[in-house]
């Protein structure tokens, strides 16, 4: 190996959370410049660090000890294929939310407070990455609160034209702080139980102690905090008001890459820490979250349907999307996880665009995202609208883009599991996410405009991280195999903890 | 003379340099309107290319990229794709002369953004015909309901809307919830989505699963208007009326009973379908099906719902060919697919030529039109022939290999529903013509001709008499088709 991959973990990681303190610091012109730069920096890392992985075997581990410390004692950070591929989702798509935050923030957050926004900003994104890469069971609580403080501070921003954001922020550090805190009490049960809190030494001491019943107690903490923070059913409900009426930029880095950590945490909970334990993992993943899953699959899509506000709209879909990816992890198979993982990726890259889309297309018409604003702003912007479409079509798996091929593994995960209802249940929710996605082409495109049928001005830096994202749809729908392959490695590793 | 494979990129790249051009010539119409019938000169030679090969035993193909292990997104002709993309590419020659006139004539908002999405529409229906697996075919079964959904909304009021609505919910919905299980099935099941001669999944599936998997293709592929799968078709009619003719005639329904075929000869294998029975239930409803909608038909005033029940009633004859699955069953399905192509476009280009010169939708006012536009009437008297399957019209080939289909099964009620058909069709078809020609008008009715409207009918009922006399190379290919 080249000497210098070895320190990409810490440098995905440190970089941007170095960069937030000097942008909080300069002046507030500097701030988009340094978030991305650090951004890109942390993509361009990430990249580097999947492309070496994917020539590798799947089981392939890279450590690396913070400040020379070796586990147990210090803090490792590990990495495998599901970690660098989640890592790649969520500093590509950091970066791409970058490029657009700028124009996105500029009606609604005052231009001298955008260097502590940025710091803000990039503190939520290195606290996911670290949360992610770190195999210290308490150092990823120290994660979670880097990214949800700094995130309750981005979604309180909305506050300043829209004082539903505050109540919106308020919960949501609520929520956060309580999910962070049942996570905590789990990890003390399982310190108390083992004296370790690396997490692969977990996944070894844990099954010697595996009929104690504090055992179960940390896992079932543990569990219940990820859920809340991955806003799994029915503990999503803080979700769709902070995305609601956050500032877009801010929607959209938290839809595309903030719950996707916690559901790796999720199942790397599941399956790596408690992973030697015999059935119990299994027997929730069947049933609790498979049962969850479906429910948030229905409830989101729903919802969704009836929703009048688009960014609300999306919002609830995020619901009902992140329940995909939830069934997935649910069947416990490789073909199950591997899905997951795919819809982990793809989803990231849909509600990314569509949130930078909307956003595009809500600043044309001062802001507002309700259906009825929305009117015709379709035929009056088409390159955002496009670029909108795709990501929207993308949704709602049409064949030749990203969500399909989501689709088609979960679809195949299923079946190959035996679960025909379930099959039903998913492909009924998925027809019915035509509907919500319809409602918005028919609005935006055959609805008369309220005011006039003019083009109206379309800011370069909001369509272009938005075609980046739709053109990605569309590549990762016709040439899918990087993503298969790397969810099918990120797979095998963690089946690889179940035995 | 080009390469086979050179030909299937050459086909598939034509319609969409066609719909990637258009947008840039909205603003030059001569220009932009002759692109359609060039690209459709093209892609017809290509489509004539590929099939030559298949008849020589050739099997083009061309594999475009790998998509992810095990699942390509690649090209391979079989004899059968061979019919539809020569069926598809050739009427879109005529199609698109005839739209022009048409888009003129009716003075349509639109055009560019309806040329252009024609064009992708011919393009998908051209890639499912030449499709080298069952996951290339959905895919662009897809892409194809998605590419008309413009179409069809294409006056942009509120009928239009609605219509669009349905069209997208019941073809979205089955093709979602039936149609894609089905192929993840076969793909779990057979391990592998190739079409292969005598099919996939005999030895392989449970041949009391094998009825159960039948049913989800047959109601998932909602393009082949199976009832109670029917009712997108006549809503579609609000969409203008070469579209009617090319897609809601030709390509969009065509590719659902194509399908449909497909999966019975190239998955099943259509010899494991007649030994299992998978299909005994499907012959009923596709019988039910032809004479329900013959039924309707004849109370539609409307000339193109008229034409939409018909065409629902002559597509359930290709899937009840396909049911049958007996060898003269599946080349009269096969057959049929061209004969009723033909003669249906004809149907419809008649109705848009009346309606762009009479400016007249229903069939009680037709009375002595005839007089005023009698090419156009003649044109329609031959397409209902055809479609009556009386010689020497094409559709009474495929009409008597389909008898004889049946009584290779020992099915005479069948021949008897056929045959009631038949004189359901005498009824409804030539009401018009009748009237065309041997009632007094009810109203002096100015007639205007534009000749681009009036050409392509006359040209494609002449292709019907053609196909009596000179089947080939269909008659070739339908027999490759059910070759051991």
């Amino acid at each position: 190996m080249i000497d210098w991959i070895k320190h990409l973990p810490a440098i995905i990681v440190v970089l941007p959370l170095l960069v937030a303190v000097i942008a909080a610091l300069l002046p507030a012109r500097f701030g988009w410049v340094l978030a991305l730069l650090a951004t890109a920096g942390s993509s361009l890392a990430s990249v580097v660090m999947m492309t070496d992985f994917m020539t590798r075997w799947a089981g392939f581990r890279m450590s690396y000890h913070l400040g020379g410390w070796a586990p147990p004692w210090g803090i490792e950070f590990s990495v495998d294929h599901a970690t660098a591929l989640v890592i790649m989702v969520i500093s590509g798509l950091g970066f791409v939310a970058t490029m657009s935050s700028k124009s996105l923030f500029a009606n609604e957050i005052s231009s001298d407070d955008l260097g502590r926004v940025y710091g803000a900003w990039l503190l939520t994104f290195g606290g996911l990455l670290g949360l992610v890469m770190t195999a210290d069971a308490f150092n990823l609580f120290v994660f979670f609160e880097i990214s949800s403080l700094a995130s309750v501070t981005l979604v309180a921003m909305g506050g300043g034209y829209d004082k539903r954001a505050l109540i919106a922020a308020f919960n949501y550090l609520i929520i956060g702080a309580i999910g962070a805190t049942f996570y905590v009490i789990g990890v003390g049960f399982c310190y108390a139980m083992t004296g370790t809190l690396n997490m692969l030494d977990l996944a070894v001491r844990l099954p010697e102690v595996n009929d104690q019943i504090p055992v179960y107690i940390g896992l079932a903490f543990m569990v219940t905090g990820v859920m809340v923070k991955a806003a799994i059913f029915p503990m999503h409900f803080w979700l769709p008001p902070s995305y609601g009426h956050a500032p877009m930029a801010v929607t959209t880095l938290l839809a595309a890459v903030a719950t996707k950590a916690s559901l790796y945490i999720l199942v790397r909970v599941l399956m790596t820490i408690f992973g030697g334990i015999d059935t119990l993992p299994q027997l929730i993943l069947q049933w609790v979250l498979i049962p969850l899953s479906l429910m948030a699959i229905l409830l989101g899509t729903i919802l969704a349907i009836y929703e009048r506000d688009a960014k609300l709209m999306l919002a609830q879909s995020s619901i009902a999307q992140i329940g995909y990816i939830v069934l997935g992890f649910g069947m416990g198979s490789l073909a199950g996880l591997q899905a997951g993982f795919i819809h982990i990726a793809n989803h990231a890259m849909i509600k990314g665009g569509m949130f930078i889309g909307l956003g595009g297309l809500a600043m044309a018409v001062a802001g507002k995202t309700k259906l009825n604003d929305l009117a015709g702003v379709g035929r009056r912007m088409p390159f955002t609208a496009t670029g909108f479409l795709i990501c929207g079509l993308s949704l709602i798996g049409l064949p030749l883009t990203a969500g399909f091929i989501s689709k088609l593994y979960l679809i195949t995960a299923v079946i190959e599991a035996g679960y025909w209802q379930i099959v039903a249940i998913v492909l009924f929710s998925s027809a019915l996410s035509v509907i919500y996605l319809w409602r918005l082409i028919e609005v935006m495109w055959f609805t008369p405009s309220n005011s006039g049928d003019g083009r109206l001005p379309e800011q370069v830096m909001i369509y272009a991280p938005l075609w980046i994202l739709a053109l990605a749809n569309i590549w990762f729908g016709i040439s899918a195999s990087t993503i298969t392959e790397m969810s099918y490695g990120a797979a095998q590793v963690l089946m690889g903890g179940m035995t | 003379m080009i390469a086979p494979s050179h030909a299937i990129i050459l086909g598939l790249a034509a319609p969409l340099a066609v719909a990637l051009l258009t947008p840039f010539l909205g603003k030059r119409p001569q220009l932009r309107d002759v692109l359609g019938p060039i690209g459709g000169v093209i892609t017809f030679v290509a489509a004539l290319q590929v099939a030559l090969a298949v008849i020589a035993g050739d099997t083009p193909e061309w594999l475009v990229v790998n998509i992810s292990s095990g699942l390509d997104l690649s090209f391979r002709v079989t004899a059968l794709g061979a019919i539809f993309g020569l069926v598809a590419s050739g009427l879109w020659i005529m199609a698109a002369v005839y739209s022009v006139g048409y888009m003129r004539g009716t003075n349509e908002d639109n055009q560019t953004r309806f040329a252009a999405f024609y064009a992708i529409a011919v393009h998908a229906a051209l890639a499912i015909a030449w499709s080298g697996n069952l996951l290339v075919l959905f895919i662009f079964y897809e892409v194809l309901t998605f590419s008309t959904y413009p179409l069809v909304i294409h006056k942009q009021n509120a009928e239009a809307i609605r219509a669009g609505r349905l069209y997208m919910g019941i073809l979205v919905g089955t093709s979602l919830m039936l149609l894609l299980p089905a192929v993840v099935w076969v793909w779990l099941t057979a391990g592998t989505l190739d079409f292969k001669q005598g099919g996939i999944l005999s030895g392989q599936l449970d041949p009391a699963l094998a009825p159960w998997m039948l049913a989800l293709f047959a109601f998932g592929i909602g393009k082949s208007a199976l009832m109670p799968i029917h009712r997108w078709l006549p809503a579609a009619m609000v969409a203008p009326t070469p579209v009617s003719a090319l897609l809601h005639a030709v390509a969009v329904v065509k590719a659902g009973v194509f399908t449909m075929l497909t999966v019975v000869v190239y998955i099943f294998g259509y010899d494991f379908v007649a030994e299992t029975g998978a299909s005994t239930w499907l012959i009923w409803l596709a019988s039910f099906t032809i004479l329900a909608s013959s039924v309707i038909a004849i109370q539609k005033d409307d000339i193109k719902a008229r034409l939409a029940y018909s065409t629902i009633s002559q597509l359930s004859y290709i899937v009840l060919g396909a049911a049958l699955a007996s060898e003269m069953a599946i080349k009269g399905a096969g057959l049929h697919i061209v004969m009723h192509a033909s003669a249906k476009i004809t149907l419809f280009f008649c109705a848009g030529a009346i309606y762009v010169s009479a400016h007249l939708k229903k069939v009680s006012d037709l009375n002595g039109l005839g007089y005023q536009m009698p090419m156009v009437f003649i044109a329609f008297f031959l397409g209902a022939l055809s479609i009556i399957g009386i010689p020497p019209l094409g559709g009474s080939w495929s009409k008597f290999l389909l008898m004889a289909g049946a009584a290779e099964r020992g099915m005479m009620l069948v021949i008897l529903v056929l045959a009631v058909s038949s004189l359901l069709n005498v009824w409804y078809l030539l009401e018009p013509v009748m009237r065309g020609f041997f009632m007094t008008p009810k109203q002096d009715v100015k007639v205007s001709y534009h000749p681009l409207v009036v050409i392509p009918p006359i040209v494609t009922a002449l292709l019907s008499v053609v196909l009596f006399f000179v089947p080939w190379p269909f008659s070739t290919l339908i027999s490759m088709m059910v070759m051991p």
